[in-house]
């Protein structure tokens, strides 16, 4: 009876087939059955959901009110929200009531969306797997004895489990691409300040892009027309015109010139991961595309640039958590040294410790130029093979992830090991261009992403290749067993 | 790059956060092997080479100094451990 995209939720609304009401009822009631096998929500907002789908509805009944006016979603629980708890995934913060909303929530807010509660993550957004959350680890609904990835992880579960239509996540190195790879559904990592981070807690501030995660590329155009533009309160978003992200998805992809990266597919590919990735490559070539290889010759040094730079950065941002204005604190507090020491050491988990002390130790006096400084010049250079590649590509096309969703627990006593699954991803953070990850095939059941990688503020265009794709696939409406 | 004891408990202290002594070693190893994993960063010349601190060129941005928002103070504070007229408390830091 309902619709199961944003699109056409929005569309059956409009034409009055069904209420907001009585869709955000269903979703309720689904997370109240589903939820409690796949712990992607932290929060629930039943009531306040009930509330504005009502208005919702009063807007829609008068002919008012926009595309998503009534439409349901979820907000990772990295989103300030006002009056509901953010918590982002860390006993620091558990019981953290923001007093204003993120200008994400915000702008969905305005847009008339729903809002179903928060969702799970790797606390402070710092993982790959979901594993570090305070509040356990999410299940993937492809395979509950398997990650959904992260750390946007409780979003991808939910969308993949149908759960909420659409939800937000951010991507400081991967967090929304990997977990929407990993959970068989479509997430967008917008252009490094198209998307404000006013409200949205920081992780590493120059890496950290929050965007839109749901089912269908057309979904994620719309969403980004209510999320993204100009916000006078994050000093980095980027003044430019608005734009309406659809308007390229019916755009023919003939003559679409597609990079396939040298590095990305050499020795080391899993040879069933390579042959989901090679068949999608190919479909875009029936459907008119060009492919020619390209050449990231610094590739390889992503993934240490980048944790250098995430930790330094997050070793920053966090010394915030003090205990003394906000968040968690330590019983009984001998003196304000221990007030602060042991605080942090009982609010922050241990991957979140562990990024701390890489951090600290990489701005320390004496290391600051071997570390930090030697990963902002492989910053440029990265940054530069992209700039090289885009002068004879459209976009850059690889595999999202180099495998598909790994068991719980399988990572988890070796970081570095963890830290590979990012291996595709974190280079388009590192040089902040917008990409994507669109669910491409399956390998014994799980699903597998394709990455595309586009010029700076070239999301239209990465939404119309996705969208094309999809017009003649199905691999991004597969809906999970059990769900 | 390897870690010591004496290191961990240094940079534990810069970053305020806590380590109990039975933890050291495993943060140690864990560092130890991380820094190591990194430093695959040197195999690249990088004599010259402006590093690059923000993706987009980021320009420091101004506001007109007008008054835009009121602070609630009992709102932002309604989540704070522990206050007292308005005030924060802390341990005492003076004797």
């Amino acid at each position: 009876m309902f619709a199961e995209t944003v699109t056409d939720i929005a569309a059956d609304l409009r034409a009055r087939r069904y209420s907001s009401a009585e869709v955000t009822e269903h979703y309720l009631s689904r997370i109240a059955e589903l939820d409690p096998a796949l712990n992607a929500y932290i929060t629930v907002c039943a009531d306040q959901a009930r509330a504005d789908a009502a208005r919702a509805d009063a807007l829609l009944a008068r002919g008012e009110g926009g595309p998503l006016t009534g439409v349901p979603y979820a907000n990772k629980d990295i989103f300030c929200t006002r009056g509901v708890r953010t918590s982002c995934a860390s006993r620091m913060l558990d019981n953290f009531v923001a007093p204003y909303d993120a200008t994400v929530v915000e702008k969905l807010s305005a847009a008339g969306m729903v809002m179903l509660g928060k969702t799970n993550m790797d606390e402070f957004a710092m993982g790959s797997s979901n594993e570090t959350s305070w509040y356990g680890p999410v299940r993937n609904p492809w395979d509950r004895e398997r990650v959904p990835g992260g750390s946007s992880g409780g979003s991808a579960a939910a969308v993949a489990a149908r759960l909420a239509p659409a939800a937000t996540g951010t991507d400081t190195g991967g967090s929304i691409r990997q977990p929407a790879a990993l959970c068989g559904i479509s997430g967008l990592k917008p252009t490094y300040g198209r998307v404000s981070r006013w409200g949205m807690i920081a992780f590493a501030s120059s890496l950290d892009q929050g965007g839109p995660m749901a089912l269908t590329a057309a979904d994620l155009a719309l969403l980004m027309n209510a999320m993204a533009g100009h916000c006078s309160r994050d000093s980095t978003s980027v003044e430019r015109p608005d734009e309406d992200y659809t308007r390229l998805l019916p755009q023919s992809l003939a003559g679409l010139r597609v990079g396939l990266p040298t590095q990305y597919f050499a020795a080391g590919l899993d040879p069933a991961l390579r042959a989901v990735i090679d068949a999608a490559v190919e479909q875009l070539r029936a459907q008119g595309a060009v492919t020619r290889p390209v050449e990231l010759p610094h590739a390889a040094f992503a993934i240490p640039a980048y944790y250098v730079v995430a930790s330094a950065e997050c070793s920053s941002n966090l010394s915030r958590y003090d205990g003394v204005r906000f968040g968690h604190r330590c019983e009984e507090p001998r003196d304000l040294d221990d007030l602060y020491t042991r605080s942090r050491a009982e609010g922050f988990g241990d991957e979140v410790k562990r990024r701390i002390l890489v951090g600290t130790y990489a701005l320390s006096a004496g290391y600051y130029d071997a570390y930090y400084r030697k990963a902002q010049q492989l910053r440029r250079l990265i940054q530069q093979d992209f700039v090289t590649a885009f002068a004879d590509v459209d976009v850059v096309l690889s595999p999202t992830t180099p495998t598909t969703a790994f068991e719980i627990g399988q990572k988890t006593d070796d970081p570095v090991t963890m830290y590979l699954s990012d291996i595709y991803t974190t280079a388009a953070n590192l040089a902040g261009l917008p990409a994507m990850s669109v669910p491409a095939g399956f390998i014994e059941g799980l699903p597998v992403g394709m990455q595309l990688i586009g010029r700076y503020f070239d999301e239209a265009r990465l939404l119309n290749v996705a969208h094309q794709y999809q017009q003649e696939t199905a691999w991004h409406l597969a809906r999970p067993p059990r769900t | 790059m390897s870690i010591g004891a004496a290191e961990i408990k240094g940079i534990a202290r810069l970053a305020r956060i806590a380590i109990d002594e039975a933890d050291i070693a495993r943060y140690a190893g864990q560092l130890s092997q991380i820094l190591s994993y990194v430093e695959a960063m040197n195999a690249v010349d990088t004599t010259g080479v402006e590093p690059l601190a923000h993706a987009i060129d980021a320009i420091a941005v101004t506001r007109p100094d007008a008054v835009t928002e009121a602070v609630d103070r009992a709102a932002l504070q309604a989540g704070a451990p522990q206050v007292q007229e308005g005030y924060y408390l802390v341990p005492r830091v003076i004797e």
